[in-house]
């Protein structure tokens, strides 16, 4: 049961939503993950059907407000920090999949070949 | 062997750490490969580990109240240097350039990392089936499953791997494995340990916890990881609170409530559906071993948790969907090449991800999207509100709160595993207190009719996890 606004989940809406996520699935995938997650949108309909116009949304179950700390910077001051920078850059680096003048290396942005 | 004991004879020079740690990787080759808690077992570090240990209180040091124990990390836990795999493909292979705040507080007092526990990828599951590694088995009975997300380090636990582990629970991934596998498990307060270096799964709801064989453990544990660090703007700026001075206190004249609506039964038509039998006459047992203690035991009503699952599988799939789009093959991991970037990224992320994850990165950008924000996200963020009121109400008349902690004992593997949303169904009871921000634990108590064990939850309002461990410490005197 869902509400009368909200059309049923279909294969188009998940087809969509994985284009966005930057999923690719085959047509077998596309059939099972509509059904699944209609399922689930379905047992939802418990809080759409909630009339909840006077209640605030709550992101965080805490009270935080955003807080700024002064803008210092801490790691060229001190050669030993920079050197543990450096090595701790170097580390990120040879963790990445492909890596030149120590920059992350990805396949063209714009379609033009390198 | 608890670790309290165990730190005890190792500070004391009564028994070496190599000893302990010996003993505990015997235990894992005898059955960890029927079990398969374990990802990685570190059995080289933690003996060097325990060697350097030993050196230290020779030289008349004293590393700190957990020298010498074994803990098992769940691995979506950062280490540094050592393969951190959220068990997904995606990260297969990873080391991670630095260590989770709670490794370094581990580290800092003497505690050996035994290995990295299997886990649902990215902490997605209630069964741990979903890893990319295989499933990890019950220890209790290895035809059942031992729960999840954080199976592995429960099942460690119940396997007498670790006397310790750490788990992070999102939506009962620490209560719900430990109630399965007859350990206790605790989710503290949110902002109560420090996220820094937990792989995020859904950002407003994960919260690191521990794993043990006693609530003594669990509390000595706790009071190690928690406390305010500044490398999470998440974290509570407050000490961590004294456990283990509170467990003596007992229960008299504390106000406890029995939350009707996650106890399920014919007679309850505003319950949740699918509490089991022999489970909701443990909980009932339970009440009436608080009220023998000295507690005042009443029905409770918490009305809008029987929301709680709904919003839930909104909101941690919207957060999900957002966090795991750094999962991109750009920086870490794995990378599928393809002749553009964003070509690269689908074919990295369309081979990386399992299904479970793609299910809910899928629900979460759907949830978040134009046209259905309003209907599905905002009204599932005005539910947690709602929610969060009702057990401020319900605490003004208690002190704490008592349901299950999952509405079965273990379950067979794969029974579950072709329908999601009879999956979802084993959070009901632990998804609240997530919304909500505040702690809860599961706490052993009896069997059930199938001679698995069942775990009953202590639910407190925010930072009030003492007065949880004086119930949990009586329940478990008390329990069958």
């Amino acid at each position: 049961m869902t509400s009368p606004e909200i059309p049923r989940l279909s294969r188009d809406d998940v087809a969509h939503v994985a284009n966005l996520a930057r999923l690719t699935l085959s047509d077998e995938e596309l059939d099972a993950f509509t059904g699944q997650l209609a399922d689930v949108l379905d047992h939802a309909a418990d809080i759409e059907a909630l009339d909840l116009d006077d209640v605030p949304p709550m992101a965080n179950p805490l009270p935080l407000v955003n807080v700024l700390r002064p803008d210092v910077p801490v790691s060229t001051e001190d050669a030993a920090k920079a050197d543990a920078a450096a090595g701790f850059r170097a580390e990120v680096l040879a963790a990445a999949p492909s890596v030149e003048d120590g920059r992350f290396r990805v396949p063209p942005v714009l379609g033009e070949a390198p | 062997m608890s670790a309290r004991s165990i730190a005890a004879a190792v500070r004391s020079g009564e028994r070496s750490a190599r000893s302990v740690v010996e003993e505990h990787l015997a235990a894992i080759d005898s059955s960890e490969g029927e079990v398969h808690a374990f990802n990685l077992v570190l059995a080289d570090g933690a003996l060097a580990r325990a060697d350097d240990l030993d050196r230290r209180i020779a030289d008349g040091e004293d590393p700190g109240p957990l020298a010498g124990v074994p803990v098992a990390l769940k691995d979506n836990l950062c280490t540094r240097g050592i393969d951190t795999t959220c068990g997904s493909k995606i990260l297969e292979g990873w080391c991670p350039p630095y260590d989770a705040t709670v490794v370094e507080r581990l580290a800092a007092v003497g505690a050996v990392a035994i290995g990295k526990t299997n886990l649902d990828e990215f902490a997605m599951g209630s069964s741990t089936e979903n890893s990319a590694f295989g499933p990890t088995r019950n220890p209790l009975d290895t035809s059942r499953v031992p729960g999840g997300s954080s199976g592995g380090s429960a099942a460690a636990v119940a396997a007498g791997f670790a006397p310790l582990a750490l788990g992070s629970d999102t939506g009962g991934s620490i209560r719900q494995p430990a109630a399965l596998c007859g350990t206790v498990g605790v989710k503290p307060t949110y902002g109560r340990v420090s996220r820094y270096g937990l792989v995020a799964f859904g950002s407003s709801l994960d919260q690191i916890g521990p794993f043990a064989t006693s609530v003594e453990d669990a509390a000595l544990l706790l009071e190690v990881i928690g406390g305010h660090d500044p490398l999470d703007s998440t974290s509570i700026p407050e000490a961590s609170p004294d456990l283990l001075g509170a467990l003596g206190r007992g229960v008299e004249g504390l106000r406890i409530g029995i939350i009707s609506e996650l106890m399920g039964g014919p007679d309850r038509a505003a319950s949740v559906e699918g509490i089991a039998d022999d489970v909701r006459a443990r909980v009932e047992q339970a009440a009436e071993a608080l009220a023998a203690a000295g507690a005042t035991v009443e029905h409770a009503s918490v009305p809008s948790t029987v929301y709680g699952l709904s919003a839930y599988y909104l909101i941690a799939p919207a957060e999900a969907s957002s966090n795991l789009a750094r999962f991109d093959g750009v920086r870490f991991g794995l990378r599928v090449d393809a002749d553009t970037a964003a070509g690269m990224n689908t074919a990295t992320r369309t081979a990386g991800f399992g299904d479970e994850v793609k299910r809910r990165i899928m629900l979460g950008t759907y949830a978040l999207s134009t046209g259905y924000y309003d209907a599905y996200y905002g009204k599932s963020q005005k539910v947690r509100t709602l929610i969060q009121r009702d057990f401020a109400r319900a605490y003004e008349s208690f002190d704490l709160l008592l349901s299950p902690a999952a509405p079965t004992t273990a379950f067979p593997l794969g029974d579950k595993t072709d329908d999601p949303m009879l999956m979802y169904l084993n959070d009901v009871c632990t998804i609240p207190s997530n919304l909500a921000g505040h702690p809860s634990m599961s706490v052993p108590f009896g069997s059930g009719d199938d001679g698995l064990p069942v775990g009953v939850q202590v639910l407190a309002p925010a930072l009030a996890e003492a007065t949880m461990f004086r119930a949990a410490a009586v329940l478990e005197g008390a329990a069958p």
